[in-house]
């Protein structure tokens, strides 16, 4: 079946396994280097392709539902599942060093002053999320509940997600656009993204602002946390932070 | 047909199986601790992100090492043939990828360019992958165009690998290429039908036939 090969063809093989070399031309490597160029020069302008077919993109991974990633959104945890918020039992509690320590039930904290801002997510994966649209509580107005003392500097973040805590300073956590986000997007915050509170601060990468935010201590020195505890920083100012020197 | 009492022919060295269970390992592990991080509807289930970036990272730094490893103590004439082989196209090989079931060598062009599109997205997936954990470190170094080609880079590799899969385990006319990268050898038979050329330069050949018994 296979030996009706012309006999001149068959004379021609020298190697241990077939190699047409007759008539053939290195389309092979062309392709290599060519395909290797291409995708590699995408490093300059991925994002801007990204730009024009993410309407198609999108429709596609909406087809799907969640499973792929919806508007840019990574949902990273460190533990092997994420807390569940239970609305009757939910407490936020503030203490340390304050004057009047107090914990917050879930309608309590809905009950307190509101502010809305748009701003930009940063991930120092490397993702970004713009114009996310967030609803929450300034800082000053809580801390105003609890009254800080004069030693207190910063403030310590704890999640229902053990161990994960981070950490802001008093002056980080009143920059004008920092918050205690309860809704995101015109939404109650989903469990991937914190609920029922989580901290906003668009100067810093996400790691900063903790997510199923359950308890906040004023401190008189800023603590280590999860991340920085892995060798991130503790300012993680966006285009700043992690550098060497 | 009496395919049990068919000659085996050797297709594929054990320095050429090396290099591609290598590859199929780590593109598993790769592709599994990947997703768990890129899906949200996985990473909600799996969470981790600490332990699973830590075994992609190792992973890929295993299979580096794993892959030289075979090319420096593996048998080097067989993969530089294997190499020439891919390397080059004839014109059944062009007619072979524009639908026509023209007579193939050993790698048909389809499997030459799955075989070149494949070192392409390692050599891809690694430097994106290299941008993507160094711009982590020091995020004055990110690349966003790194994230979305190591993405790119996920769906087009898994399409590739779905299809690899289904044309080596479930479709009958080519499944049993899968003797070929397990044990090493194919059925003369099966090789007569679908890698003709191959077959007939085989048999011809002026040094030793390469027939295999197995080992």
């Amino acid at each position: 079946m296979g030996g009706e090969q012309t006999a001149a063809e068959q004379r021609e093989y020298r190697e241990p396994v077939s190699v047409q070399r007759q008539g053939s031309r290195l389309y092979g490597r062309l392709a290599f280097l060519g395909l290797l160029a291409g995708g590699a020069s995408s490093l300059g302008w991925a994002t801007r392709v990204s730009g024009y077919v993410s309407p198609f993109t999108s429709a596609i991974s909406q087809m799907f539902g969640d499973l792929l990633p919806v508007g840019g959104w990574r949902i990273y945890t460190i533990s092997g599942s994420m807390p569940i918020f239970y609305p009757d039992s939910y407490t936020l509690q503030i203490d340390g060093l304050v004057r009047r320590p107090r914990s917050f039930s879930y309608d309590e904290l809905l009950a307190l002053p509101r502010a809305h801002q748009v701003s930009t997510f940063h991930c120092v994966t490397g993702w970004t999320v713009k114009n996310v649209r967030w609803s929450g509580i300034r800082f000053r107005d809580l801390l105003d509940l609890v009254e800080p003392l004069p030693s207190a500097t910063a403030l310590r973040f704890v999640s229902l997600e053990v161990p994960y805590t981070d950490s802001l300073t008093l002056d980080q956590a009143q920059l004008h656009d920092v918050m205690l986000a309860l809704e995101m997007d015109g939404q109650p915050l989903s469990r991937p993204h914190g609920s029922p509170a989580r901290v906003v601060i668009p100067e810093m990468y996400g790691y900063k602002g903790v997510k199923w935010l359950t308890r906040i201590e004023l401190v008189s020195h800023q603590p280590t946390g999860y991340w920085e505890g892995l060798g991130y920083d503790q300012n993680a100012w966006v285009g700043h932070s992690n550098g060497y020197g | 047909m009496d395919t049990a009492s068919s000659r085996r022919l050797e297709r594929f060295t054990r320095s050429e199986r090396a290099l591609h269970w290598v590859h199929a390992t780590a593109f598993c592990v790769l592709l599994v601790s990947g997703l768990c991080m890129y899906l949200p509807s996985l990473a909600e289930v799996v969470g981790r992100r600490p332990l699973l970036k830590t075994i992609h990272l190792y992973t890929a730094l295993a299979w580096a090492i794993a892959i030289l490893l075979v090319l420096l103590l593996g048998n080097r004439r067989p993969l530089r043939a294997t190499l020439r082989e891919v390397e080059y196209f004839d014109a059944d090989d062009g007619l072979w990828l524009l639908g026509q079931r023209t007579p193939q060598g050993r790698l048909n062009a389809g499997q030459k360019l799955n075989t070149i599109v494949t070192a392409v997205f390692a050599i891809l997936f690694s430097i994106s992958g290299f941008f993507l954990w160094y711009g982590e470190r020091d995020t004055t170094f990110q690349n966003p165009n790194a994230l979305l080609l190591h993405d790119w880079l996920t769906y087009a590799s898994l399409i590739l690998f779905l299809g690899h899969l289904y044309l080596t385990l479930i479709f009958p006319k080519t499944r049993h290429s899968l003797s070929g990268m397990t044990r090493g050898w194919v059925r003369e038979d099966w090789a007569a039908r679908h890698h003709p050329k191959w077959v007939a330069a085989v048999e011809t050949a002026d040094d030793e036939p390469r027939r295999a018994a197995p080992r």
